[in-house]
C-alpha cells in the first residue's frame, strides 16, 4: 500500500466529545436534543412494554391474552391462514418448496463471493416461475389441482408480485426501445400507451381488469380473476419499468450505437448485444425500486376481493372471536412487507455503489 | 448501350433490406395491428354489452342517483343525478389531495432538512421515520389509521374537548364554522388591498435596490401589511363573523365543520407517507449543491441564512422540482384507495356505486381515467412552467 492510498487514521472521540459535537453544539441543538430526548423516553418505554414485556404469545385462545400489551398468540393461531390463505393443509409442501427455491435462489444474491449466485439468481428469473407454472396450480404430473379461489396470503402477495416484475421487464423493454424508435407512429403508439397506463391509478386498472376485461373478450372466453389482476397489474408496471429502461438508453453515449452501425450490426443484435445490457445494468437500482413499489402496490388487490396479506389480516381482525388484535395485525403485516421492502432497497444500495464507476462528478 | 446504362447504375440494395421500406412496413403493420385490435374490442365490448342488457351512451348521467354520499363539498342529496355524483366524488378526490399535498411538503421538507441535521438525534430519528413509513404499503397505513387509531377514539358523548370549541371522537373531528355576516366583503376587500400593496412594495424596492443598493425590508413591512390591513377592515366593518360551535344533539354533534374519521384517516396515511419519499428526495437536492458554493458565499461573507435562501436553496430546487411533481401525482393517484375505508372520493363514489347501480361500465370508467389523466397532464404541465422558470440560464 502506496502512502497516498492510505486511509487517514480513524479519528476517536470520547463519548463526552462526541455528545459536544453531535448533540450540544448550539445552544438551539442542545435544546433540541433535550426535547427530542425526553419524548424519545417517554415513548420507547411503553412501546416496548407493549410489544416484548407485557405481551402474550403462549396460549391456544382469546382468553390467553390479559390486554395489557400486544397479543401475539393471534398471530401465532392465524399464521396458516395468513401465509396460504385456503391452500389445502396436506398440499402446502408446494408452496414451502417454492418458497424455499425462492430463497436458495435470492439469499445468496446477498452474499459477496457465493460460488455460482450469477446462475442462481438466472434460475430464479427463469427456471423457478416454470416450476411454480405447474406446481402452484397442479393438475399435471399426478398433482392434485388447487383453484386459484383457494390462493393467498404471503404467498399470493409473492406470486403477484414475482409474475408482475417478470412479465413486465421484456414488454417494459420494448416499450423503451419503442419510444427511442426512429418510426414515428411506433414511438407515438408506445409514447401513447405508457403515459396512459402511468396517469391512471393502479386501482382504476384493477376495477378495469375485473369489470370490463369480461366485455373486452369473445363471448366464451374468461379469464379467472387472479389472470384478470395478473394481466391489469403486468401492463400498468411495464409503463413504469419502460421509463426506467428509457434513462438506461438515453445514458448509452452516441458512440456506442454509432460503434454497432460501423461494425454493421443490425437493429436488434445492435440493441441486444451492445445496448441493453449496457443500459440495464446501468437502471438495475431503477428497476429495484419499481419492483419495491410494486410488491408494496400489490396489497391494492384485496379490493377487488383477492385475499393477499394484507387481506388475509384484514378478513380476521374484524373477527369478534378476537377483541381488539387489529394492531396487532397491522404490525405484523407492517413488519412482513418492511422486511421484503428493506432488504431489496439495501441490497439495491450495495449494487449501486459497487456498479458505480466513478464516472460521475 | 442500353444495356450499359442499367448495367453502370450502382445495384441499390433489394426492397427488403432498404431501412426506409421496412420502417414505413413496419409501421403500416402497427397501424392495421392497432385497428384491428381496437376494432375487435369495441366489436366484442358491443356485441357482449348487447346480449346482456346493457345499454350505452352517456343518457344515465341525467337519471336520479337515490343513494346518499356522507360527504360532499357541492350541494347533494339522494334525488340528484349520477352527474352529480361525478362532480361529488371529484371534489373530494381534489380535496383530499389538495390537502395531502400541502401537508406531505411541509413535513417532506422538515424531515429531510432534518435528516441531514447536525444533530446525531435529529438526523437518525428522521432516517428510522423514513426507512420505516416508505416500505410499508400505504394501504396497511391507511387501515391503520381508519380501523386501529380512529375507530378506537371515544364515542360522541365522551368526545375529547378542546376549550369547548374543537371535539374530537370516533365520528370525526368537529371545528367551529366560521359564518359571515353582512359586510365581510369589507374585510375581503382589505385582504386583496393588502396582497396588492405587498406585490407593489416588492416590485418598487426590487427597483431601488437594483438602481440605488439599499435594501428595503419587504419581509418584515409585507407581513405587517397582510395581518394589519385584514384585522382594521374587520374592526371598521364592526366584526361581521360569528363562529357556529357543534354542540351535542342527541347522538351526534351538530353545526360547525366536521371532518370525518374517513378523510382523516385518507389525509394523515397519504401525507405521512409520501413525505418519506419527498425527504429523501429533498436531501438528495441539498446534497446535490456542491460543497464550494456554500464555501464561496461563506467567503463573500453572505450570513448564513442569506447562503442558504440565495446560494443553496435555489441550485437545490432545480434537482427536487421533478421528482417532487412525480410524487404530488402518486399522491392525487394513492388518493383513490380512499375505495377501501369508504371515503367518497371519485373512485369510490362513481367507479363504486354509480358503475354498480348503472352497469355501465365502459363509460363510467373512461370517465374516471380521464380525470386522473386530465389531473396528471395540468400537474405536470404547471410543474414544468415552474421547472423552466428556475432551470439553469445557460448561453
Amino acid at each position: 500500500m502506496t502512502e497516498s492510498t492510505m486511509k487517514p487514521p480513524k479519528k476517536v472521540l470520547s463519548p463526552v466529545n462526541w455528545m459536544r459535537q453531535h448533540l450540544f453544539s448550539t445552544w438551539y441543538n442542545a435544546l433540541l436534543t433535550v426535547v427530542v430526548g425526553y419524548l424519545i423516553v417517554t415513548s420507547v418505554g411503553p412501546l416496548l412494554n407493549w410489544v416484548f414485556f407485557d405481551a402474550n404469545f403462549q396460549g391456544s385462545d382469546p382468553s390467553d391474552c390479559s390486554g395489557a400489551g400486544a397479543c401475539w398468540l393471534f398471530i401465532n393461531q392465524r399464521l396458516n391462514f395468513f401465509i396460504y390463505g385456503f391452500y389445502p393443509d396436506e398440499l402446502q409442501w408446494r408452496v414451502d418448496l417454492m418458497f424455499l427455491l425462492l430463497a436458495v435462489s435470492f439469499v445468496p444474491q446477498f452474499i459477496e463471493r457465493f460460488p455460482g449466485r450469477k446462475w442462481l439468481g438466472i434460475f430464479g428469473m427463469t427456471g423457478l416461475p416454470l416450476i411454480g407454472f405447474f406446481l402452484i396450480p397442479g393438475g399435471n404430473f399426478g398433482l392434485e389441482q388447487v383453484e386459484s379461489t383457494k390462493w393467498g396470503g404471503l404467498m399470493l402477495t409473492l406470486i403477484l408480485a414475482y409474475i408482475g416484475i417478470i412479465a413486465s421487464l421484456p414488454i417494459g423493454i420494448l416499450l423503451a426501445l419503442g419510444r427511442r424508435s426512429e418510426m414515428p407512429i411506433i414511438r407515438g403508439l408506445c409514447v401513447v400507451f405508457i403515459e396512459v397506463w402511468r396517469a391512471v391509478p393502479l386501482i382504476t386498472v384493477l376495477f378495469m381488469a375485473s369489470v370490463m376485461l369480461p366485455l373486452f373478450l369473445p363471448e366464451g372466453m374468461n379469464f379467472e380473476k387472479l389472470a384478470r389482476a395478473l394481466i391489469g397489474i403486468t401492463l400498468w408496471q411495464s409503463a413504469y419499468m419502460a421509463e426506467v429502461i428509457r434513462g438506461g438508453l438515453q445514458a448509452i453515449p452516441r458512440g456506442q450505437y454509432e460503434a454497432a452501425d460501423a461494425l454493421g450490426l443490425g437493429y436488434w443484435r445492435k440493441m441486444g448485444l451492445i445496448v441493453l445490457p449496457q443500459a440495464l445494468k446501468m437502471v438495475i437500482p431503477g428497476i429495484v425500486n419499481t419492483f419495491i413499489a410494486l410488491f408494496k402496490d400489490t396489497t391494492l388487490v384485496l379490493i377487488i376481493g383477492l385475499f393477499d396479506i394484507l387481506g388475509t389480516v384484514q378478513s380476521t381482525v374484524t373477527d369478534p372471536a378476537w377483541q381488539n388484535v387489529a394492531v396487532e395485525g397491522y404490525v405484523f403485516v407492517a413488519f412482513c412487507f418492511w422486511v421484503f421492502c428493506f432488504g431489496i432497497s439495501q441490497y439495491s444500495q450495495k449494487l449501486e455503489r459497487k456498479l458505480d464507476t466513478g464516472h460521475k462528478t | 448501350m442500353k444495356k450499359q446504362t442499367i448495367d453502370s447504375r450502382p445495384a441499390g440494395p433489394k426492397p427488403w433490406y432498404d431501412p426506409r421500406v421496412r420502417s414505413i412496413f413496419f409501421q403500416v403493420v402497427a397501424i392495421a395491428l392497432v385497428f384491428w385490435g381496437g376494432w375487435t374490442l369495441v366489436d366484442n365490448t358491443l356485441s357482449n354489452m348487447e346480449s346482456r342488457g346493457i345499454s350505452t351512451g352517456f343518457g344515465f348521467l341525467e337519471e336520479s342517483a337515490g343513494f346518499g354520499i356522507i360527504m360532499h363539498l357541492v350541494p347533494y342529496d339522494a334525488t340528484m343525478s349520477y352527474g352529480r355524483t361525478f362532480w361529488v366524488g371529484l371534489t373530494n378526490t381534489l380535496l383530499v389531495s389538495a390537502m395531502g399535498v400541502v401537508a406531505a411538503t411541509i413535513l417532506g421538507f422538515v424531515l429531510g432538512v432534518a435528516r441531514l441535521s447536525s444533530n446525531w438525534l435529529v438526523a437518525k430519528i428522521s432516517l428510522v421515520y423514513i426507512e420505516v413509513i416508505r416500505n410499508i404499503p400505504l394501504l396497511l397505513q391507511i387501515f391503520f389509521w381508519y380501523f386501529a387509531v380512529l375507530s378506537n377514539l371515544p364515542s360522541p358523548r365522551q368526545s375529547v374537548d378542546v376549550g369547548g370549541t374543537l371535539f374530537l371522537n370516533n365520528r370525526g373531528l368537529y371545528l367551529p364554522e366560521p359564518l359571515t355576516q353582512d359586510g365581510f366583503g369589507l374585510v375581503w376587500g382589505g385582504v386583496l388591498a393588502a396582497i396588492a400593496a405587498v406585490i407593489g412594495i416588492r416590485i418598487w424596492a426590487k427597483k431601488r435596490q437594483l438602481a440605488t443598493g439599499q435594501i428595503f425590508p419587504t419581509f418584515k413591512v409585507g407581513v405587517a401589511i397582510l395581518v394589519l390591513v385584514p384585522i382594521v377592515s374587520y374592526l371598521v366593518a364592526g366584526r361581521p363573523l360569528e363562529w357556529e360551535i357543534p354542540a351535542l344533539k342527541g347522538f351526534n354533534f351538530g353545526g360547525g365543520i366536521t371532518i370525518i374519521p374517513e378523510l382523516a384517516a385518507l389525509w394523515i396515511a397519504l401525507s405521512l407517507y409520501t413525505a418519506s419519499f419527498i425527504a429523501e428526495i429533498v436531501r438528495s437536492g441539498i446534497l446535490s449543491v456542491s460543497k464550494g458554493q456554500t464555501e464561496a458565499s461563506k467567503a463573500l461573507g453572505l450570513p448564513h441564512g442569506l447562503t442558504l435562501r440565495l446560494v443553496v436553496i435555489p441550485q437545490a430546487m432545480r434537482v427536487i422540482i421533478p421528482p417532487l411533481t412525480s410524487q404530488y401525482l402518486n399522491l392525487v393517484k394513492n388518493s383513490s384507495l380512499a375505495t377501501a375505508i369508504g371515503y367518497p372520493d371519485l373512485v369510490a363514489v362513481f367507479m363504486g356505486t354509480t358503475l354498480n347501480q348503472t352497469g355501465q361500465a365502459v363509460e363510467v370508467v373512461a370517465m374516471t381515467m380521464a380525470v386522473y389523466l386530465t389531473i396528471s397532464l395540468l400537474i405536470s404541465l404547471f410543474m414544468n412552467i415552474y421547472n423552466r422558470a428556475v432551470a439553469i440560464k445557460e448561453r
